[in-house]
């Protein structure tokens, strides 16, 4: 073995380098002058005490999940999608113009088209920076950046000049009609006779994030398109020898990243606020990043740091809410989960590695 | 007696689990050529490298001139009289010769005194060894041959008594590396020592005094070279009794199965690559294409295959194939029965963080027979995997490791067994062997050779003059994005064919 077993790697590392992240927040907190350990039982009550914390924690998961994957997806073809939060917007106007369009019937066929409305306008807005990038080599972290400042103005161009109600003050949609919103976890657990909090946001898209989880997971691991994926993903050179097109795989992977990010609106527009607003998406297309980085690209990996985000964000709330310590101090620990499981990943790998192959020495010795 | 230039006594140097090179004792006499021979990951680069004070030895120590001597980094070996050719050269292209001399050996902070110093050193050097090179001449205007030499000289001026070539020969002609033998002998002649490291055993045959053999990290003989022959040579560094010779039956070339004409290929800089190269394969037959790297062979390997768009037109048994557009693509050329072992396995041909029986699909990933509807089958793919690494002898036998742990000759066999067992009309195969070892070039040899005895066409593109000689039927060179000749392989020899490699033109064939 000239390697760490894949547990240590997919497992071990990733706790670590979390513990190292909470410790030195904690250094933080005790720095300005509170109680570190209190601060995380606030967390964790908050965040995990309650069915209404954790129906915070996984609405916000669920948000994570769509951007997490969408991340994901593109880093699979190792393109840096960074345009998640534009992505979502759009597919927020998408969301919201379907629910609007029309007097749905009920929720499930409302569900069903503004999922395809959600995914259109992510794709859609995914594809131009795709274009640009597959046939013109302009580079995609910095259009899908520049396409979410975008993004942003479309967004309070519609609202303020188009979809404002007449006589609204308010930059937002009207509210959606009664046959779009979506049930909440409460009422689907009601059906089991289990009780949950009746004013968590959590709702069935949760259960289609978990789905979409699976999804790419099959795409990437299990079919031919997630093969040519991979394998662009890991050389264009060998692509080009296999007669795998680069121009059709960073179109094709761009547009379902694009395309899972839109998604997301049917949790946050649709199933949420149930009305569009401005800045609707609050940051998740970034946090996706992270998902991503600390999933290490899989899906699974995804979904669980997804939840681990939603604790952060839900928790860090609570904190905010009820202790002196400030609502920054949790962007702050957010920063350094981002810090430690992403970007200082092998700081924490490396010397796990070494002790790794020390052991098998001493074994084989 | 003199003492030794170099002696090395107990070197041993690992990385992570892998023991580079195990309790290793040298001695390289003074005013020698020793030659260093292994296989590829044999240890004989580490060993050099731990000599030029690149890495540094767990144990061992090194005595240069009988004097111990501590080598951290290559400014001390450079104190110690060592120099190093590498196999890559490292020279700034757009410098003069003279500019890259100096370049890091410069005396003070006003760069005129060294230059107009190392002027005058250098035309002593040139007379002293025969080592003519042009002080002015731009780097990247000089052929490879003059840069090796501009490489020597370098470490001349920085008073080498000892000089290390790693794989000197790689990108020469056999006309510049007979020329470059020459040199050596001269610099041994004045009291140099020289340590060649190459895997070539006819190399060693012709220019060394004494070689040293490198297995597995292992020193396992040192011998006189007139008291050796490569046949020994060969089973010392495999560690078996190997063939050297191809053995092959006459071919029996039967209809054209592909038709080139007037190929041309104009790359990004606007560098004309291929200039009209037209040739026809037969059905059993191997056709060779020798040349120096970088003639044009790679291009023709990508047209062919589809990876690169050209000028043109090419027939496969009979039925146009499309040079440019969307149909001229590898996808499309191996549905059409080409196969195609690239010349670069680890950036082309694998996927080197994908599993072997990933890799075991790559380019056929289409194939029903790995699918199952939507998902692909990868039950049946590992099961094919499986079977390849059992007829190839694939080590280690397991499907689920990644190709980058597997050594050069077995990611080699895996590509080889890929586009081989789908029985192609035409393969196209670039440098075979290229940083293979010994027992599985003698295998894939076999492969390639029963693939033509099954009535197939064979495009072998290799820059082994040795591999060409004993592999194909018929021989074509190329020089300068052109073919200058072509001959059988049975009536012609290596200076015949060194002659076209250099571009001498071709008057007696018309």
């Amino acid at each position: 073995m000239d390697k760490m077993p894949n547990w240590a790697d997919v497992v071990l590392v990733p706790l670590i380098s979390l513990f190292l992240a909470f410790a030195l927040s904690g250094l933080v907190i005790l720095a300005i002058g509170e109680n570190p350990l209190e601060a995380l039982q606030m967390m964790v009550t908050g965040a995990l005490g309650s069915t209404y914390g954790w129906g915070y924690t996984l609405y916000y998961a669920t948000n994570f999940m769509f951007t997490g994957l969408a991340v994901a997806v593109a880093f699979h073809a190792r393109l840096f999608n960074i345009g998640g939060e534009g992505q979502a917007t759009l597919g927020g106007l998408g969301v919201a113009l379907v629910c609007l369009s029309f007097e749905w019937p009920h929720w499930t066929l409302a569900l069903i088209a503004a999922m395809a409305g959600g995914a259109l306008f992510g794709a859609a807005w995914a594809a131009i920076p795709a274009w640009l990038q597959a046939k013109r080599g302009s580079h995609i972290v910095i259009t899908t950046i520049m396409f979410n400042f975008i993004a942003a103005a479309v967004l309070n161009y519609m609202l303020v000049n188009v979809l404002r109600p007449d006589g609204a003050m308010d930059p937002a949609t009207a509210r959606f009609p009664e046959g779009t919103n979506l049930p909440t976890l409460h009422d689907m657990l009601a059906v089991f006779g289990i009780p949950f909090s009746k004013a968590a946001p959590v709702n069935i898209s949760f259960l289609i994030a978990l789905l979409a989880c699976f999804l790419v997971w099959l795409l990437i691991w299990r079919t031919r398109l997630g093969y040519e994926i991979r394998a662009f993903g890991h050389s264009e050179s060998a692509a080009r020898y296999a007669g795998i097109s680069g121009v059709r795989i960073t179109m094709i992977a761009m547009l379902i990243s694009g395309g899972l990010a839109g998604l997301m609106a049917i949790n946050n527009v649709m199933g949420e606020a149930e009305r569009l607003v401005l800045n609707s998406v609050e940051g998740a297309g970034f946090i996706g990043i992270a998902v991503a980085l600390m999933g290490r690209s899989h899906p699974f990996g995804v979904a669980l740091a997804a939840i681990l985000f939603g604790f952060l964000y839900q928790g860090g709330a609570e904190l905010a809410l009820f202790t002196s310590i400030p609502r920054e101090l949790i962007v702050v620990i957010q920063a350094l989960v981002i810090l430690f499981t992403g970007a200082l990943d092998n700081m924490v790998r490396m010397p796990i590695e070494r002790i790794f192959l020390a052991l098998n020495r001493r074994k084989e010795g | 007696m003199s003492a030794p230039a170099i002696e090395l006594k107990g070197i041993s140097k690992s990385f992570g689990p892998v023991q580079a090179n195990k309790d290793i004792s040298l001695s390289v006499a003074r005013g020698a050529i020793h030659g260093i021979i292994g296989e590829n990951g044999a240890g004989k680069s580490t060993l050099m490298s731990i000599l030029y004070g690149f890495y540094k030895a767990d144990a061992g120590e090194i005595f240069i001139g009988g004097q111990k001597t501590e080598i951290p980094d290559s400014q001390a070996a450079i104190a110690a009289g060592i120099g190093m050719v590498f196999q890559h050269f490292k020279l700034v292209e757009n410098f003069t010769v003279l500019e890259n001399v100096v370049l890091g050996a410069e005396d003070g902070w006003k760069l005129g005194p060294s230059l107009r110093k190392a002027r005058q050193e250098l035309t002593a050097l040139a007379k002293e060894y025969e080592l003519n090179v042009d002080p002015d001449a731009v780097i990247e205007e000089i052929g490879v041959g003059m840069q090796q030499r501009v490489e020597i000289l370098k470490a001349l001026y920085r008073k080498a008594d000892i000089l290390i070539l790693d794989e000197p020969t790689g990108v020469l002609t056999p006309t510049e590396a007979d020329q470059l033998f020459r040199i050596l002998r001269r610099l041994r002649d004045e009291g140099k020592t020289i340590i060649l490291i190459t895997h070539k055993l006819r190399e060693i045959m012709d220019a060394t005094d004494t070689v040293s053999v490198m297995r597995r990290g292992k020193m396992t003989a040192t011998v006189k070279t007139a008291e050796t022959n490569p046949e020994q040579l060969a089973e010392l560094m495999v560690g078996r009794k190997v063939l050297l010779q191809v053995e092959k039956t006459p071919a029996k070339p039967g209809d054209v199965v592909l038709s080139a004409s007037n190929l041309r290929v104009v790359d990004d800089a606007g560098v004309e690559r291929l200039r009209g190269v037209s040739l026809d394969i037969r059905a059993g037959e191997i056709l060779g294409i020798a040349g120096v790297a970088g003639n044009g062979q790679s291009e023709l390997l990508e047209v062919l295959g589809g990876m690169q768009a050209a000028e043109g037109s090419l027939t496969l048994n009979g039925t146009d194939l499309e040079l440019v557009g969307p149909q001229a693509n590898g996808r499309a050329r191996r549905a059409r029965g080409i196969g195609h072992v690239p010349e670069d396995r680890q950036r082309e041909g694998l996927i080197m963080d994908f599993h072997a029986w990933e890799n075991n699909a790559f380019g056929y990933h289409d194939d029903p027979a790995f699918n199952t509807g939507l998902l692909m089958n990868n039950r049946a793919l590992r099961k094919d995997t499986e079977k390849k690494i059992a007829e190839y002898d694939i080590r280690p036998a397991n499907a689920w490791l990644t190709a980058k742990n597997f050594s050069g000759g077995n990611q080699q066999k895996i590509v080889v067994a890929r586009e081989i067992e789908r029985s192609p009309d035409l393969l196209l195969i670039g440098q075979p062997t290229r940083g293979v070892d010994i027992g599985a070039i003698e295998f894939i040899h076999k492969q390639i050779v029963a693939l033509r005895d099954a009535g197939k066409a064979v495009l072998l593109v290799s820059v082994e003059l040795d591999e060409i000689l004993g592999l194909a039927d018929r021989i074509a060179v190329m020089f300068d994005g052109r073919i200058m000749g072509e001959r059988d392989a049975g009536a012609t020899d290596e200076r015949e064919l060194g002659l076209l490699m250099a571009g001498v033109t071709d008057e007696g064939d018309n």
